[in-house]
């Protein structure tokens, strides 16, 4: 089978680059607890799980261009679905490959409630209401302990079951083919595959019939009732689809922590997953995956460095290191929208459609058409 | 009867509050097409130096109206700075830019002052000193006091000023002239610039005056009291129809009394099921009721239709 050439460069062996990135993604737990410790391979975990919501927020906000603030309602729906199905609060224990899909399809249907009423609003209109939507959603879980005690109230969950099937469980450590892979280590591996099926699923509908629907709502929805699309239908697919992915990564996350509470739902994590989208590049898988490991790597990194920098350069800590690595936080993501607008990757066809310069158009058509070389 | 009575004091107290952070969020949206994420931050801002400044005057002795007077006009102007600041590094070289592009370094702003306001006031409640005496008065069995009639004055006031500046002055008319076409109104002479920095200027200065009030009510401020506050305005200027001054004012009331009706009657209404710790949730099912038949708010007449 060929696959043909890379799409980001043209000169590439595409198995060559697969290859190497495969081996790059296997070897990365390894290193990183060899080089930085666990605790770096736990915040791997962590920026793939955040890859996937953003992947599923990629899906509302960079290719319809609806602008979703309450995201994160649906990663709780998810998690609050297997936290409830499968730990002690109702002594259930439901087997992961029954509460995982389910948790899906309940965000997706979540999504189709919020979207069925409110998409006729347009731009911040509907930015409000999934904002509202979202805080709903949060206020529900905190308070849902009276009368009838159903999600324990802000003191959250715990002892959730880890992701375990047929007696292996991804909680402890595990012995595969003589190599010994503690629990942080499994779950990399799991969120991997997730994300990779997650890149896959966006990949396809991003090249789809109603992937292109979308991009045409995006850019004039007149327009694209006009050549014959049901754009309320296509909206309302592009809602649900999302909230599937963010109701999916929830249950993994609830897996993974052992622990959920309303508190990891607030509006601030829908922010930052709008952020990753943003930053990274709207409707560029390869940018929003960017966007995702950079945000979720820099305030560790600045966690890591902000105190020991300081001690450094003034010979005591001056500024409480919380504080001063969100400031900085704050700052990068002004400084790198202020260069980079349109994100740090942008994607190619967004590009072609701002480009004022109508040569350079032809010539990318041309190019993606026949390829760079004469 | 009084219950009922008492509910609709607080709640318009806690309305003519919103009212007013609230105008910033829409006049800054109606010339811009823009949320400013950062606003509730600038409230913020106007509550914590009015609250040194206060603390610093009060320890020369000068009589607390004047030390008010005082902290409000230098809340007021800082303000104003920041406004303008931020307006200048965070929004103005992004004006042609993807529409999402400002929103997320508006959001960026607001992390760096909050972080900020961290590290210079700490992370603890302060107590707001106490500058308006605190008489209180019986209304047909409410009880209110003399800062709340204070809030309802001032705010009342500031509104009407604000119609006043919007409709009957020369700067007025080109703010209107900004927010109905931008293109045209330079082309008739008018400085975009200046106008749109004027416009973050007044919002802000609403602002400080907001962040007042609240402390002054509730006697404490914090650094984190203005993303709440933030979230609430916001809420009512879409309530009422974004971009439009009316609509925010009307917003602002009708969201502090539907919190405060909500708090007292939730309980009663769904058979004890609900307390009043669902008083925002209620908010917000009534702004998407009102959004679901009225897809532009209250008052808002054209949808914008911005790519």
């Amino acid at each position: 089978m060929n696959l043909g050439k890379f799409p980001y460069c043209k000169k590439c062996n595409a198995w060559r680059v697969f290859a190497v990135l495969a081996i790059v993604l296997l070897a990365l737990p390894f290193v990183t607890d060899a080089l930085l410790g666990r605790g770096w391979v736990r915040i791997a975990d962590f920026a793939l799980l955040y890859i996937m919501l953003a992947l599923g927020l990629n899906i509302v906000v960079g290719y319809a261009g609806l602008l979703d603030l309450g995201y994160v309602a649906f990663f709780a729906v998810g998690a609050y679905n297997y936290a409830l199905l499968s730990s002690p609060q109702f002594g259930l224990h439901w087997p992961v490959w029954v509460v995982l899909p389910l948790g899906g399809l309940l965000a997706g249907f979540f999504g189709v409630l919020l979207g069925a009423p409110t998409l006729r609003l347009r731009g911040d209109y509907l930015a409000i209401v999934t904002l509202g939507f979202g805080e709903i959603i949060r206020i529900f879980l905190n308070n849902l302990n009276a009368p009838v005690n159903v999600t324990n109230g802000p003191q959250g969950i715990s002892m959730i079951d880890p992701v375990q099937s047929g007696g292996i469980s991804l909680g402890s450590t595990q012995q595969v083919f003589g190599i010994t892979l503690p629990s942080v280590h499994l779950y990399y591996y799991l969120f991997l595959c997730f994300t990779l099926l997650v890149i896959f699923v966006s990949l396809r509908l991003e090249n789809s019939r109603i992937g292109r629907a979308w991009m045409a709502i995006r850019e004039d929805e007149v327009a694209a009732e006009a050549m014959g699309i049901n754009t309320r239908n296509i909206k309302l697919l592009a809602f649900s689809m999302g909230a599937t992915f963010g109701g999916l990564s929830g249950g993994l996350f609830a897996g993974f922590q052992g622990f959920i509470s309303p508190e990891s739902f607030s509006l601030t994590e829908s922010v930052m997953i709008l952020c990753m989208v943003v930053l990274g590049g709207m409707g560029n898988i390869g940018g929003v995956i960017l966007g995702g490991v950079l945000l979720v790597l820099l305030p560790e990194a600045l966690r890591n460095g902000a105190g020991p920098v300081q001690q450094w350069l003034f010979g005591k800590t001056l500024v409480d290191p919380e504080s001063l690595r969100m400031l900085l936080f704050g700052l990068a993501l002004v400084v790198v929208m202020l260069v980079r607008p349109a994100g740090l990757w942008p994607s190619t066809q967004r590009r072609r459609e701002l480009s004022d310069d109508d040569d350079d158009v032809v010539k990318q058509e041309l190019e993606s058409v026949y390829g760079s070389s004469k | 009867m009084d219950i009922f009575l008492q509910q609709i004091l607080n709640g318009l107290v806690q309305g003519s509050v919103y009212a007013l952070v609230a105008l910033g969020y829409t006049m800054v949206y109606g010339i811009l097409g823009l949320i400013n994420f950062a606003h509730g931050e600038v409230v913020m801002v106007g509550a914590m130096v009015a609250l040194t400044v206060s603390q610093l005057l009060l320890a020369t002795g000068l009589p607390p109206l004047l030390v008010l007077l005082i902290a409000l006009m230098v809340a007021a102007a800082a303000c104003m700075v920041l406004g303008y600041g931020i307006e200048r590094i965070a929004y103005r070289p992004l004006r042609n830019a993807p529409r999402l592009a400002p929103l997320i370094t508006a959001i960026g702003v607001s992390i760096v002052l909050q972080n900020l306001a961290m590290i210079f006031w700490g992370r603890e409640y302060h107590a707001f000193p106490q500058l308006l005496p605190n008489g209180l008065h019986t209304l047909g069995g409410a009880v209110i006091n003399d800062v709340q009639l204070i809030i309802m004055l001032v705010a009342l006031l500031m509104m009407t000023g604000l119609m006043l500046l919007v409709h009957r002055t020369r700067l007025g008319r080109a703010m209107r002239a900004v927010a109905e076409n931008p293109s045209a109104a330079m082309l008739m002479g008018v400085d975009i610039n200046r106008v749109i920095s004027v416009t973050f200027m007044l919002g802000s200065a609403l602002a400080a005056v907001a962040g007042i009030m609240v402390s002054a009510n509730y006697g404490i401020v914090h650094y984190y009291m203005g993303s709440i506050l933030g979230l609430k305005a916001f809420t009512a200027a879409v309530l009422g129809g974004i971009g439009n001054l009316r609509g925010a004012m009307l917003g602002g009331v009708l969201l502090g009394l539907i919190e405060s009706l909500g708090a007292g009657y939730i309980g009663d209404l769904s058979g004890g099921f609900f307390g009043s710790n669902y008083q925002d949730v209620f908010a917000f099912f009534v702004l998407i009721a009102v959004l679901i038949f009225r897809p532009s708010g209250l008052l808002g007449e054209r949808v914008a239709e911005r790519a």
